[in-house]
């Protein structure tokens, strides 16, 4: 059988070998093919920093979210190291409770290059597992920067977890990751400081401008004892609902969408650039002029942006 | 093209040493694979189905506890039964040679014994995957 029908009858070879294909970008059709497909399954990001618990919190919940004979797929990122290339990827370890389950999909994955690698090609993936029929897609993200974000803007629901460790409410609001927040966690609660952290997180959320309906609940969860599991999965549930009731969900998904457009715009343009339009002979001859001082780096970008722009393909 | 080596290295049974393996997924990743680790005492069910769901090329398996020809002919059947003959299995570990030659007969393409260098083990992934 055709890969495509055996991936849309839900054939778990056959959707780990789209993923490596969409992943390795071998196929560029494919997307096109199975994109008519996806827009059914609700997105689910978790995020926090490194040793939050994320994986842990995500082997806890899924049983949850499988009630009632659903299917959930999971994303699980974690870096790729910028000098091998390579990549431990060892989010599984914490998911063994899942490995077997008929109706679960797990693929993790290495943020690979940098030029928007990661998070494009995770939006890709959790595309694929929305078109193969998955009715939660999970996205756990590597803990780290900018990515963060990025991941937030496909997700319906982007749940943040900290850890009492994680610092004071100051650090969570110098991360930013409190402007993507529809959910806050703070897991390992049974430890010290634990509900000092949740206080100060309410503060912190009292101080922000108000523009939305959602009041972001601040969730306590011990993930290893499954404690506040049962509150997690709801209001997840909750959450999922008041965007459904709202309607916000049509404008969100759509806001999405221009995001990953632009987003798509900016790769793009970037690789031309790279690949194409700079000169690298050229360059060499300007940057060593500004090594001696004669130009700006300013000036060489206006150069090679007007050359830019006067090229007809891009 | 971001075609990668994607290996999955796995500690079957109930064995508990996994240093060996640590080492040996830490070399790899500087190798530049995609190693997916799955932690200690996997039923081999877990392994054959993380191998999949992972499209892995290559399974390597570390096994200290003497269970091995029990284990990697389980490991080769689910393979076999999942329609995923593709992927390559190698193994590590304390391994005496006439069960290497029987283990190697059955389809398991390489057995490592202690004191491989872990260049060894790289060169030679790259050798059969490339």
């Amino acid at each position: 059988m055709e890969l495509l029908q055996r991936f849309l009858k839900g054939d778990k070879p056959a959707i780990a070998r789209v993923i490596t294909k969409i992943e390795n970008g071998t196929d560029p059709k494919l997307l096109e093919e199975i994109f008519p497909h996806t827009g059914n399954a609700y997105f689910i990001g978790i995020t926090g920093p490194p040793g939050a618990g994320k994986s842990s919190l995500v082997n806890a919940i899924v049983p949850k979210l499988l009630e009632n004979n659903k299917k959930v797929g999971i994303i699980a990122v974690d870096p790729t190291s910028p000098f091998s290339g390579g990549a431990l990827l060892g989010d599984r370890i914490r998911m063994n409770d899942l490995a077997l389950n008929e109706n679960v999909f797990i693929r993790s994955m290495a943020t690979r290059g940098s030029l928007g690698g990661l998070a494009s090609k995770t939006k890709d993936i959790a595309l694929v597992l929305d078109a193969a029929g998955f009715d939660y897609v999970l996205i756990e993200t590597v803990g780290v920067g900018q990515i963060e974000l990025d991941i937030a803007q496909v997700c319906d629901t982007t749940v943040v977890v900290l850890v009492p460790e994680s610092g004071d409410a100051i650090q969570a609001m110098k991360a930013g990751i409190l402007e993507v927040a529809d959910i806050l966690v703070v897991n390992k609660g049974d430890r010290s400081g634990a509900d000092r952290l949740i206080l100060e997180m309410k503060f912190a959320f009292e101080l922000r401008d108000e523009k939305i309906n959602w009041q972001i609940p601040i969730l306590k969860t011990v993930a290893i004892e499954n404690q506040g599991i049962e509150k997690l999965a709801s209001t997840v549930k909750f959450h999922k609902e008041y965007l459904e009731r709202s309607g916000e969900i049509e404008i969100e998904r759509k806001n999405k969408l221009v995001l990953r457009v632009n987003e798509l715009i900016e790769e793009k343009i970037k690789t031309h650039l790279h690949n194409y339009i700079i000169d690298q002979k050229q360059l060499k001859k300007m940057i060593d002029k500004a090594y001696e001082r004669k130009i700006t780096p300013h000036y060489i970008t206006d150069e090679i942006v007007k050359k830019m722009f006067l090229k007809k393909e891009v | 093209m971001n075609k990668k080596i994607r290996i999955l290295i796995g500690k079957p049974g109930l064995d508990g040493h996994d240093r060996g393996a640590k080492v040996i997924a830490a070399a790899l990743r500087d190798a530049g694979f995609e190693v997916i680790y799955t932690g200690l005492h996997q039923l081999s069910e877990s392994i054959v189905e993380a191998a999949i769901q992972e499209d892995v090329d290559i399974i390597g398996l570390s096994i200290l506890s003497g269970a091995h020809m029990t284990i990697f002919p389980k490991i080769l059947e689910l393979l076999k039964q999942k329609n995923a003959e593709h992927i390559i299995v190698i193994g590590g570990g304390i391994i005496p040679e006439e069960d290497i030659k029987k283990l190697l007969k059955m389809g398991v393409k390489r057995i490592f014994t202690p004191g491989a260098p872990t260049n060894d083990i790289v060169d030679y992934i790259k050798s059969i995957i490339r």
